[in-house]
């Protein structure tokens, strides 16, 4: 039996790492270079606790979603994950808001999240000093906050170890169905045969599920942008800080997130379906997410901004998760994957695994599976010389993570894979000083030259030939 | 292992004092994160360098190799790959350095420090450029270190933001190698660079916008445009702005300190330098603990950072010697008019001191004034672009020294 996983985002990569357990053989394709470029790069990181979604509404998120989160506390612990089980306060600024708190305090009830409570001013404020104006605070000790493209990574490299095969830099031009069931993808690389085609393709769902006549939902981009200051640039919250949410969204958030920066963002934008591709940061949209998390927590001055940027959500038809196999035999949708997305991940492989099972096909367990993965640990104890001098960031850490990308099938050498292994360009100089230096050693680790070395994949190469190369012409 | 005198930074600043500091005979450890001496001069193969200090006009390779070989001639310990990740004050007379080494995490005291850790540059969401994050945002000294360590050619059409020396600089090594330099913007009404930096512009026929910013990126891959508006004496934007076609965007938009160690070691800094707080021997707040160099303030000359380099070897030779700079009553260096900052912040009043200033806004025919020691100096043009250099004799008695500008 063979699996073909359509995109490698935190969901096609659980349901990839999930699946791995068993007797099957699973494809996992991906149309970038690296694993975890999509919608997965750019979030806010968190694992929800669950009493946002209204559970008659959105069934899949009320329920995937606090399942996801119990499920998290295991796999951030067997994948090495980096990590922080923060937890969160909503913060009610004013009488008014409290009524939502408690709203929301019925709704976790009934979805059973555990641990939720309201806190009163004071109690809220010993917990926060910081915050700006506060009435009264939901707190729920279960959210965490976790890297979603290093948890690409991670469940990636585990899911390789038990087998899975990755095919990068390959884009999914059509899915091959005769008889009422899938036979395989046309790809940029081939033909890919395969018994079960698993869409996850994020932001193209829609349009992959339409190969196949499933056209009943759309995904349409919604953008949400993010500041990102300087380490010591002032005071950080030790929990993520939520507003009290409105209906479309829950607000701009204030956290420092796992690398220890103060992070605020995002907003919510609603794209035409046609730009998909479309992740720049407007001045527009950074001066609104400054402004309202201004008013609930004391924000550094713009200047202190070491890094902006944005992601897109697929926001689909309807609101909820699409998971369920199409007519067409084979054909499974894991689609729509909004917030609670990455919260829902895993609890969204084992639904797949299920809905794979009464299919009828045998999920039998491999008898030897690894559970476990190491993340790469040089960093501050380690040995070797120092290329990124914000972060501490050793050439051995470096050349590590080429190892691993190699690993995994990365063929196309890009400083933006170093950089979510490493944490390496991420600091105060945002890589000013670094940048050239991991692009050299990536040129010497896959023997290329050295102006061919991507940002982020075939088509920004930094630089377009050597140095005298304009005047040769 | 105690050192009489630890320099951070191989740069300049940092060689300069090292050198200076073995010729006061102090035992002295020099510490540079690069794995070859010289900061930043090794990547600027312009000439202009040594023109006040040595009198001749090297590049800076040539420079940094005077200023090497010096410090080879000397007694100084030096470490590459030696990547310091804190200060700590052990007591007033003793400092642990830490820093990172290829054979893990090492730690020395020293009775003084000498700190010349250089600066960093402003990159592009430091100076609010929204947009796409793509391939082609350089800033330009990396670009540079591209170009001039690495051998390799960043893009064909170039927009530069800021008109500091290091953008107009590199505005002539792109056209020098066969691009197209499409403008460079500047936010302010006027140039930033040296005078004979501004040359480039007519030389190479760049154009110049002024009282112009960089506001977007836009591109799939690779830069392909980027949106320019133009701002009012406020710097707030006014009207929709034009597109410019370009490959490549250089951010020119000045340096900034790395105090990061100073800050957290206790030192207060000044907001006007973004450097530390520091009296006429470069003594930073922290007792032994002396700055030289752009981690200072952001000097346009290399001579005056080495010139800094000594000055704080010699302080930290006087508080080796006397387990203390002797308390006195420091003078303030007091701001008056049209100035934006001065350092030294303090002054003893016991000897001749250099004096660097800046003015917030160019002006023609000022009166740069010291009214308590009868200093009186017209200067015909001043810009904020070049620092203006004072002596200060060791007159200077009772309560106030008040540099004016007007």
């Amino acid at each position: 039996m063979r699996v073909a996983i359509i995109g490698a985002g935190i969901v096609g990569a659980s349901i990839a790492r999930e699946l791995s357990r068993y007797e099957v053989e699973v494809h996992l394709v991906e149309r970038e270079a690296d694993v975890g470029w999509g919608v997965s790069k750019a979030n806010t990181g968190l694992i929800h606790a669950g009493y946002d979604d209204d559970p008659e509404r959105f069934p899949n998120r009320a329920r995937l979603c606090v399942e996801g989160n119990r499920i998290w506390h295991r796999w951030v612990e067997e994948l090495d994950i980096p990590h922080a089980w923060s937890g969160a306060l909503v913060i009610a600024k004013e009488e008014s808001e409290v009524k939502v708190l408690e709203g929301l305090l019925r709704r976790g009830e009934r979805n059973r999240v555990p641990e939720l409570r309201i806190l009163e001013r004071d109690e809220a404020l010993s917990m926060e000093p910081n915050l700006v104006k506060v009435e009264a605070a939901l707190y729920a000790p279960t959210v965490g906050q976790i890297s979603p493209p290093q948890a690409v990574i991670a469940l990636v490299e585990n899911a390789v170890d038990n087998g899975v095969k990755v095919h990068l830099d390959t884009e999914v031009r059509g899915v091959e169905v005769s008889g009422e069931k899938v036979r395989g993808l046309r790809t940029s690389a081939g033909f890919l045969e395969a018994d079960i085609v698993i869409n996850a393709a994020g932001l193209y769902a829609d349009e992959i599920s339409r190969e196949v006549g499933a056209d009943y939902f759309e995904i349409r981009p919604r953008k949400g942008e993010y500041l990102i200051f300087d380490e010591d640039a002032g005071p950080k919250p030790s929990r993520v800080l939520f507003p009290t949410p409105s209906e479309r969204s829950k607000g701009v958030v204030v956290t420092t997130e796992v690398q220890g920066h103060l992070m605020v963002g995002p907003n919510a934008q609603d794209l035409p379906k046609e730009e998909k591709d479309d992740r720049s940061t407007t001045p527009k949209g950074l001066r609104e997410i400054y402004k309202k998390a201004s008013e609930i927590w004391p924000l550094p001055p713009l200047n202190k901004v070491i890094r902006t940027f944005s992601g897109l959500r697929p926001e689909p038809t309807g609101g909820d998760f699409v998971i369920r196999a199409e007519d067409v035999w084979g054909f499974v949708n894991v689609a729509g994957m909004r917030s609670p997305g990455l919260t829902a991940a895993p609890a969204v492989a084992k639904e797949v695994a299920r809905i794979l099972a009464g299919m009828g096909i045998d999920l039998r367990e491999k008898t030897k599976w690894k559970v476990r993965r190491r993340g790469i640990h040089g960093n501050r104890a380690g040995q070797g010389r120092v290329i990124c001098r914000c972060n501490l960031v050793r050439e051995p850490e470096i050349r590590e993570a080429i190892r691993r990308m190699k690993r995994i099938g990365v063929k196309t050498p890009s400083v933006d894979s170093v950089k979510f292994r490493t944490s390496a360009t991420t600091g105060t100089c945002q890589g000013s000083f670094c940048r050239i230096e991991i692009a050299s050693i990536l040129a010497e680790e896959f023997n290329s030259p050295l102006w061919d070395v991507t940002l982020k994949g075939r088509g920004s190469e930094l630089g377009v030939g050597d140095v005298k190369v304009l005047l040769r012409r | 292992m105690m050192y009489d005198v630890v320099v951070v930074g191989g740069g300049p600043a940092g060689l300069a004092a090292a050198s200076e500091s073995s010729k006061l005979g102090l035992g002295t450890l020099l510490l540079d994160e690069n794995p070859r001496l010289g900061g930043i001069l090794p990547q600027c193969i312009h000439p202009g360098f040594g023109l006040h200090c040595l009198g001749e006009d090297l590049t800076g390779p040539e420079f940094a190799h005077r200023l090497i070989e010096e410090v080879r001639r000397s007694d100084v310990e030096v470490k590459t790959q030696a990547h310091v990740t804190s200060l700590a004050m052990r007591s007033d007379l003793v400092k642990e350095v830490t820093y990172a080494s290829p054979q893990g995490t090492e730690a020395v005291q020293a009775k003084a420090v000498i700190y010349a850790a250089g600066a960093r540059e402003r990159h592009r969401f430091e100076v609010g450029i929204a947009g796409d994050r793509v391939a082609g945002i350089y800033t330009a000294g990396e670009a540079q270190a591209m170009m001039d360590l690495y051998g390799v050619m960043p893009g064909r059409r170039v927009v530069i933001v800021g008109s500091g020396d290091v953008g107009l600089i590199m505005a002539r090594r792109f056209a020098l190698e066969g691009a197209e330099v499409v403008g460079v913007v500047e936010m302010l009404p006027y140039p930033g660079g040296l005078a004979r930096n501004l040359m480039i512009l007519r030389d190479f026929d760049i154009p110049l916008y002024l009282s112009h910013k960089v506001t977007e990126v836009r591109g799939r891959g690779r830069v392909e445009r980027v949106k320019v508006v133009r701002v009012d004496e406020e710097l707030r934007e006014t009207g929709e702005g034009f597109w410019m076609e370009c490959d490549t965007l250089l951010i020119s938009a000045g340096l900034v300190p790395r105090v990061k160690i100073l800050r957290r070691a206790g030192a207060i800094i000044d907001p006007a330098t973004g450097g530390p707080v520091v009296n006429d021997r470069l003594e930073t707040t922290l007792p032994g603990v002396f700055a030289a160099g752009n981690s200072l303030i952001i000097n346009d000359l290399v001579d005056y950072a080495v010139e800094q380099g000594r000055t704080a070897a010699k302080g930290a030779g006087e508080f080796v010697r006397g387990n203390g700079i002797p308390t006195r009553r420091w003078i303030r260096v007091r701001r008056e008019g049209n100035v934006r900052f001065v350092v030294p912040h303090m002054l003893g009043g016991d000897r001749d001191v250099w004096l660097y200033t800046r003015v917030s806004r160019p002006v023609e025919d000022a009166l740069v004034e010291v009214p308590e020691i009868g200093l009186r100096r017209k200067v015909p043009v001043l810009k904020p672009s070049e620092m203006l250099r004072l002596r200060i004799k060791a007159e200077v008695e009772g309560g106030r020294v008040t540099l004016v500008i007007k």
